[in-house]
């Protein structure tokens, strides 16, 4: 494996940046098929770890591009692909919301809301689909997969409480890799 | 129309140190706390304005709570107040994962923790599917949706395609759907 620029790892997030309808996760399938899938920085089981990391921080959920930017170059790398991914649809946004005000409600905007809902859903479940696959190992881990997405239907319960009872199963040796 | 409300009371370092606590306290979903601290705890917004700035962020491209931060920071005190908001988000956050993720590198390897990992993983993607069952219960129920969603969800997880590939063609479909819906509504 040939690690990449920093050059190349902005570009790559710069890209899913502005590809990131709906949030965040939705483009977490496309990082992993960059990252894994075509350039074989990592195995999926590191990808879908670092993930599990970024969910265990608080914060805004594009903090696994800060972990892979750390793993590929350091902290240099873990900057470069903040930057990366934060800036052009920072840009982006900020330029649209000025015109927006400017213009009034245009009817596209709610056109661009409800025309997107459902590409976001269905790279959501993708994501969703994909970080399963990569953390799973036997019918236990789907098990604890499984039963952690049904608890977060119910409203009001914390995430990080799913995640601490998910690492205590793995330590106690009920969940392996 | 929408009025850009320039309040000079707020200043960037306020605006940075607002967003500093939406970042630190923000497991799980920063966009609830960043309502606290801008309706309830600081009242920069009232529920109105928020709903309005959140409409705006909501459908662009990009991580959520950074867009609602870019555009409450322009709101008060423009680019520069862009900045301070996201630099506040972000500053912690990062902090915070990166040395989560150099003790699991030093700590986490040998001994018992390195069975943590594994748990924490599969407890993650569970998070993950949850959300994405929390958005397919709030879908409309209407056939151009469920054809859209379910062509971006093959051909990323089953067919591996390229995001710019699967945009490029879905993207526009669905805003025309979505704009030919909204027409017809009136």
């Amino acid at each position: 494996m040939t690690p990449p620029t920093l050059g190349r790892l902005f570009l790559m997030f710069a890209l899913i940046s502005i590809m990131a309808v709906g949030g965040g996760n939705a483009v977490v399938p496309e990082m992993q098929r960059q990252v894994v899938d075509l350039n074989h920085w990592m195995s999926s089981g590191q990808f879908v770890g670092l993930f599990a990391i970024a969910q265990a921080s608080p914060g805004p959920n594009m903090l696994i591009s800060s972990l892979i930017g750390w793993r590929m170059a350091g902290l240099p790398g873990a900057l470069v692909c903040t930057l990366g991914m934060c800036l052009p649809s920072s840009l982006l946004t900020f330029s649209v919301a000025r015109l927006w005000v400017r213009i009034g409600g245009s009817p596209w905007r709610r056109a661009m809301e409800r025309g997107l809902a459902p590409v976001t859903l269905g790279l959501v479940l993708a994501s969703g689909w994909q970080l399963s696959k990569a953390a799973g190992s036997d019918w236990r881990s789907y098990t604890l997969t499984a039963a952690v997405a049904l608890l977060t239907l119910r409203r009001g319960l914390n995430p990080l409480w799913l995640l601490a009872g998910g690492g205590l199963l793995g330590l106690l040796g009920w969940v392996r890799s | 129309m929408e009025e850009p409300f320039r309040n000079p009371a707020v200043s960037c370092g306020e605006l940075f140190l607002g967003f500093l606590l939406v970042g630190v306290r923000g497991f799980g979903g920063v966009m609830p706390w960043a309502r606290r601290m801008l309706v309830d705890e600081r009242r920069w917004l009232d529920d109105r304005q928020f709903t309005q700035i959140l409409s705006l962020a909501q459908p662009l491209p990009g991580p959520n709570s950074l867009n609602l931060a870019v555009v409450v920071g322009d709101r008060f005190q423009g680019l520069r107040g862009s900045l301070s908001a996201l630099t506040g988000l972000l500053l912690a956050p990062i902090c915070i994962v990166l040395t989560l993720a150099t003790l699991f590198d030093r700590f986490g390897q040998a001994g018992p923790l390195h069975r943590l990992l594994p748990g924490l993983s599969s407890a993650a993607a569970g998070l993950m599917v949850g959300m994405g069952l929390r958005l397919l219960a709030g879908m409309e129920r209407e056939a151009w949706v469920c054809a859209l969603a379910l062509i971006a969800f093959l051909s990323v997880a089953w067919l591996r395609l390229s995001l710019v590939l699967v945009l490029l063609v879905l993207a526009p479909v669905g805003i025309a759907f979505g704009h030919g819906r909204a027409r017809e509504a009136k």
